[in-house]
């Protein structure tokens, strides 16, 4: 017994996906989490309940309307089309798209509160002391939001190895390409498999309590986690 | 004695909230039989009196959620594995067991003109992705690995599979396009004993082994009136006739 080569394999497919997700999230969130935390826009509160979206609503119907917008005649779809890419769903790079959006307030909420923490002033010194924007956001306020930064990280690739509905929604369960743990989990206990089910969800216990104690252990101020 | 008074009050009031020997059966229905049986369930309240409140899922989960205790009385599985195996671990009457429907495979496509009358698309391959359920788990899925397999299109059609959990994610795989046609239960594709929508070939039976779906009285369900009420109804003629009208045999 033990875990077999399929579920192996959609340990890697997990851990390929959540890698590509937290990357691609810190890139797109970082800009989003810094504006969010300086604008006095109006646009302020609808863009941070967009992004704040996820917690709320149940996988299904993120999985149930990502599947008709990235579908043939959805709004996503067309225009994936219209770039030659095909359709999103039932590819990994479905799965990275529905993730991004679906782990994203994991991901900004951290880093937008580290930015508000640190405050304008280590911003207005720096402008003083005659440092353009540029070298002012990376020399002085991305080193002091760190902390924020390796939380969302954290948070962002577990969200994402955690996923079930949506993968499940617009995944298709092919190996190598979309079946990813939870899903595989699935299928064993559907199948009467238990003690396959065992071994890998006992596996995805052991992670995230890893990941989690990780967290807590080394994060100066633990994340308050909001689901 | 002070209490008898209030008991007996609280008696009548449950007493004229019933009507008489009315009761309740939860059933486990598997997902493919969704539509006939909301429409027998409707029929039987109407007859009876007995209200039958549904739960429609994937057969394997409701066992395992059965074999934990879930409160259900009656299972209707999509294949005939899973009530013999609740009997054999105790927990259903082994006499209740039998096969309510005979399932039909259809090969069904959302728009019209993909799918021909003799399932020809299956060769020509013209499409990148063909829905099937997951064979592991589900019986529409193993038909079609089945049909397939007696087709000889097994090979050449593999690698365009896309899987869903149980029939139900498969037939909104290609209800909503994302694939352009695949095997799904004919229940959720006819409507009064006619395929309105799309294009379909309805998978002879002869191409795969029967999809034999059982029912069983769960122990739970023992003493419970409505449960065998219900059983006994599905075997009537006129539900027989309701069921057929969803493409199902006997």
């Amino acid at each position: 017994m033990g875990l077999s080569d399929t579920d192996l394999r959609a340990i890697w497919l997990t851990l390929r996906l959540a890698t590509t997700v937290t990357l691609l999230l810190l890139l797109i969130g970082t800009p989003v989490a810094w504006w969010l935390a300086r604008t006095r826009s109006r646009w302020k509160g609808p863009v941070g309940a967009v992004v704040a979206l996820p917690l709320v609503l149940p996988p299904t119907v993120i999985g149930f309307y990502l599947l008709l917008a990235m579908g043939p005649q959805g709004v996503v779809g067309h225009l994936t089309q219209w770039l030659g890419l095909g359709l999103l769903p039932f590819t990994f790079w479905g799965l990275v798209v529905a993730s991004v959006f679906y782990s994203m307030p994991f991901v900004v909420q951290p880093i937008q509160n580290a930015f508000e923490a640190i405050g304008q002033r280590p911003w207005e010194v720096a402008a003083t002391l005659r440092a353009g924007p540029i070298d002012r956001f990376f020399s002085v306020m991305l080193p002091l939001a760190r902390p924020g930064f390796i939380t969302a990280a954290i948070l962002g690739f577990a969200h994402t190895v955690g996923e079930f509905g949506v993968v499940l929604m617009i995944g298709g369960n092919i190996p190598d390409k979309t079946r990813v743990v939870s899903v595989q989990i699935y299928d064993h206990v559907e199948a009467l498999e238990y003690a396959q089910a065992h071994w890998l969800a006992g596996s995805m216990v052991i992670f995230s309590f890893l990941v989690l104690l990780a967290l807590y252990t080394f994060s100066p101020s633990p994340p308050k986690v909001t689901t | 004695m002070r209490w008898i008074g209030p008991l007996r009050v609280l008696a009548l009031y449950v007493a004229a909230l019933s009507p008489a020997l009315a009761d309740d059966v939860a059933v486990a229905v598997a997902a493919n039989f969704t539509a006939p049986m909301n429409a027998i369930a409707e029929a039987f309240h109407a007859e009876t009196g007995h209200t039958a409140k549904l739960v429609f899922g994937a057969s394997g989960k409701f066992y395992a959620q059965i074999t934990n205790g879930a409160p259900f009385q009656v299972f209707l599985s999509a294949d005939a594995e899973l009530p013999a195996k609740l009997i054999e671990d105790g927990l259903a009457d082994a006499s209740s067991r039998f096969t309510y429907a005979i399932g039909s495979l259809v090969l069904w496509s959302a728009k019209a003109d993909v799918v021909d009358a003799r399932g020809a698309v299956l060769k020509t391959g013209a499409f990148t992705r063909l829905a099937i359920a997951n064979p592991k788990t589900a019986p529409y899925g193993r038909a079609a690995i089945e049909t397939l397999t007696t087709l000889g299109a097994l090979a050449a059609v593999e690698p365009t599979f896309v899987q869903g959990e149980s029939i139900a994610q498969t037939f909104q795989f290609v209800q909503t396009g994302n694939a352009e046609l695949g095997f799904v239960a004919l229940s959720q594709v006819m409507k009064e004993g006619k395929v309105t929508e799309g294009s379909a070939w309805i998978v002879p039976a002869e191409l795969h082994a029967p999809i034999r779906q059982d029912a069983v009285l769960l122990n739970t369900g023992k003493d419970n009136v409505a449960a065998a009420a219900l059983l006994a109804y599905l075997r009537t003629d006129k539900a027989k006739a309701l069921i057929r009208r969803f493409g199902y045999t006997f």
